[in-house]
């Protein structure tokens, strides 16, 4: 059974056709990125599996999003938040709450309503090490998370979406705000996290694909022009289209 | 040419634009200045009305005394010298309209030109009594001691609780029970106006749809249109007899009356400022916080407002100088009475009642009409205060973010 499955998902903004029929599947503990021009529908797509379309006025989607083989926009029962414990999410701007570091990362845990000290702090520990940022904060927890550089803040996030356990992470272009070196650090981690966690990444940067991805979706003008494998889809695209993108012919 | 017309407009215009600032800093200024220079002035004069001189027998040792003894004496409150540093002997008091009992008009003259002396006699042979006449009528050889009285000062004027600016012969002049009122009407006010105002703006801004926001956003506007005098019509015709039914009370027209009616006039200023601010939460805040699995209201509840706690301080604190300042509605709903407010059920005075309800019948340049227009000084450092506190707060929003 595949992780994630989207079968013929249109998706409207008012009269805007953003998604037009994509059908995908993404099978567990991998890498897939989506790739393509701005505005193609990458990051829209992304965000169906989180429902965080659903926060925008006059969004319409038809057809089916499937996780662990369940229709998570139809199946009667399943809450949106309930959804969200299940497919974290890291944003492309790190956007830490004007909270402590213990607290950014406490946060899914609280609202889950986990309010068992030991455990917290356990979590809070366990996320911070798998974000490889525990060794960086781990003796001023109490300090605020706008303390921390750019890209520690972005581990931070990761760190704070790991927390709660998700079995998806999705990430909207994770690294666009970051320097080349934080870039690495997240870049490695997402290689790691793969052993745990399936992950989706949208990015602008073909390096950046092609280095921590297993899977690769090329989108464009809303359509899904061609998913294969990473290796494939950089070597030898069976699109023009594909081909003339990731050489860096236009977009 | 053309060129040298163009840049003659430009000039005009700068200047224009220049002496219309000018000219509103210095209006604001002059007010300033003015309300302060007559205030102030009330200050170091004599709170003794008339030109009148109290007297005592020179025998006696008490050479000053304070306004609120003067009252005291007058009210009867004290009537033994002992009580005001003198000795054991009762207060015999005297006014220029008793002079009939102890002499006949042929003695004092027809133009009293015998007052004078007979005064001085009768000062002089009575050792505990007390009189107060005309300054001009203390003769040059008088042998009585005639008393100081405390000249008005500013700690007597904030800490007096006495407000009877037309007392004869001697005015007393406390204001706190006047700054007690207002403060103490302003409060209750925000307490009542808070917690409404801050869940409609939390409504209005994270929950309504923008179709119920575009209904309920220009009714709230419109509420801040009302002029205050109908307010207070309505409080008066409807709130006052309400409170006065429900807890079974003598008059309707109390505290609680006004904070009401002011918490109704705050509520556009709280609402506004309040949703302002819990619309510049970022997006990406909310975003984070559902994406965790929070739902609306633990997002809300843990994010936005403590985000936006300082745009929300701002809007109470704002809503507590708006109902500082209030006149007409406060005037007309709480009962006016100058005591130390104790309860909400009471009637109270506030600063800006006072002023509206007295300087009309203060006579200019007279020591009651000093004294409200250093009120008003006090009202407006108050509010001054208030919107530096509100600046402060809203610099330091800016830092954290």
């Amino acid at each position: 059974m595949f992780k994630i499955e989207s079968k013929n998902v249109h998706l409207y903004y008012n009269d805007f056709h953003a998604l037009k029929g994509i059908s995908m599947t993404v099978k567990s503990n991998t890498v897939t990125a989506l790739i393509g021009p701005s505005g193609c529908g990458k990051s829209t797509f992304l965000r169906l599996f989180n429902r965080m379309n659903d926060l925008i006025d006059g969004v319409k989607i038809e057809g089916e999003v499937l996780l662990d083989g369940k229709d998570i926009y139809n199946t009667k029962g399943l809450r949106t938040d309930e959804l969200r414990k299940k497919v974290g999410m890291v944003f492309q701007k790190p956007n830490p709450f004007p909270k402590s570091i213990f607290e950014n990362v406490a946060y899914g845990l609280r609202v889950n309503g986990i309010s068992h000290k030991n455990f917290i702090e356990e979590r809070v520990e366990t996320s911070l090490k798998q974000a490889a940022l525990w060794e960086e904060v781990k003796d001023k927890l109490k300090k605020s998370a706008f303390e921390l550089s750019g890209g520690q803040q972005q581990r931070l996030c990761i760190a704070r979406a790991l927390a709660i356990e998700p079995s998806v992470v999705l990430m909207d272009e994770p690294a666009s705000a970051l320097d080349p070196i934080s870039t690495a650090k997240i870049e490695e981690l997402i290689y790691e996290l793969k052993n745990k966690y399936t992950i989706m990444i949208v990015t602008h940067n073909m390096q950046q694909a092609g280095r921590v991805s297993d899977m690769t979706a090329f989108f464009y003008l809303g359509e899904l022009i061609e998913y294969d494998h990473t290796q494939t889809i950089f070597t030898n695209p069976k699109d023009p289209k594909t081909q003339s993108y990731v050489t860096g012919r236009f977009g | 040419m053309s060129k040298f017309f163009r840049r003659f407009f430009e000039k005009l215009i700068e200047g224009i634009l220049m002496l219309s600032g000018t000219v509103t800093s210095l209006t604001v200024l002059l007010i300033v200045v003015f309300l302060f220079s007559e205030g102030i002035s009330l200050f170091n004069t004599s709170p003794v009305e008339n030109k009148n001189a109290i007297t005592v027998n020179h025998h006696n040792p008490v050479g000053h005394l304070s306004p609120a003894q003067v009252k005291d004496i007058f009210d009867q409150k004290i009537t033994n010298w002992k009580d005001v540093g003198g000795k054991n002997d009762s207060i015999i008091l005297f006014t220029i309209n008793d002079i009939s009992n102890y002499y006949s008009e042929e003695e004092i003259g027809s133009n009293f030109e015998f007052l004078p002396e007979k005064l001085d006699k009768l000062v002089d042979s009575i050792p505990g009594l007390l009189a107060v006449f005309n300054e001009k009528y203390v003769s040059k050889n008088f042998h009585g001691t005639v008393v100081k009285i405390d000249k008005n000062n500013l700690p007597d004027f904030i800490s007096g609780t006495q407000w009877f600016p037309t007392a004869e012969p001697v005015v007393q002049l406390g204001v706190l029970p006047l700054i007690m009122g207002t403060f103490w009407v302003s409060i209750f006010a925000i307490l009542f106006a808070l917690p409404v105002g801050l869940a409609t703006a939390i409504y209005m801004a994270e929950v309504a749809n923008e179709k119920v926001r575009n209904i309920i956003k220009p009714i709230i506007e419109l509420l801040a249109g009302i002029p205050s005098v109908v307010y207070g019509f309505f409080g008066l015709i409807v709130i006052v007899p309400e409170i006065q039914k429900i807890f079974n009370l003598p008059v309707g027209e109390t505290a609680l009356a006004g904070s009401i009616v002011l918490g109704i006039m705050a509520l556009p200023t709280i609402i506004t400022v309040s949703e302002d601010a819990i619309r510049n939460t970022p997006r990406a805040m909310k975003e984070a916080s559902l994406a965790l699995g929070a739902n609306r209201w633990q997002t809300i509840h843990r994010v936005i407002l403590p985000y936006s706690m300082s745009g929300i301080s701002a809007a109470a604190i704002l809503g507590i100088g708006r109902a500082i300042g209030e006149t007409m509605a406060v005037l007309m709903v709480t009962g006016n009475a100058a005591v130390m407010p104790h309860s909400l059920l009471q009637p109270v005075r506030t600063i800006p009642a006072t002023i509206a309800a007295e300087l009309g019948e203060a006579s200019q340049g007279g020591v009651h009409y000093k004294a409200l227009f250093a009120l008003g000084c006090i009202l407006f450092v108050i509010t001054m205060l208030i919107n530096m506190w509100v600046e402060y707060i809203s610099n330091k929003r800016k830092f954290t973010r």
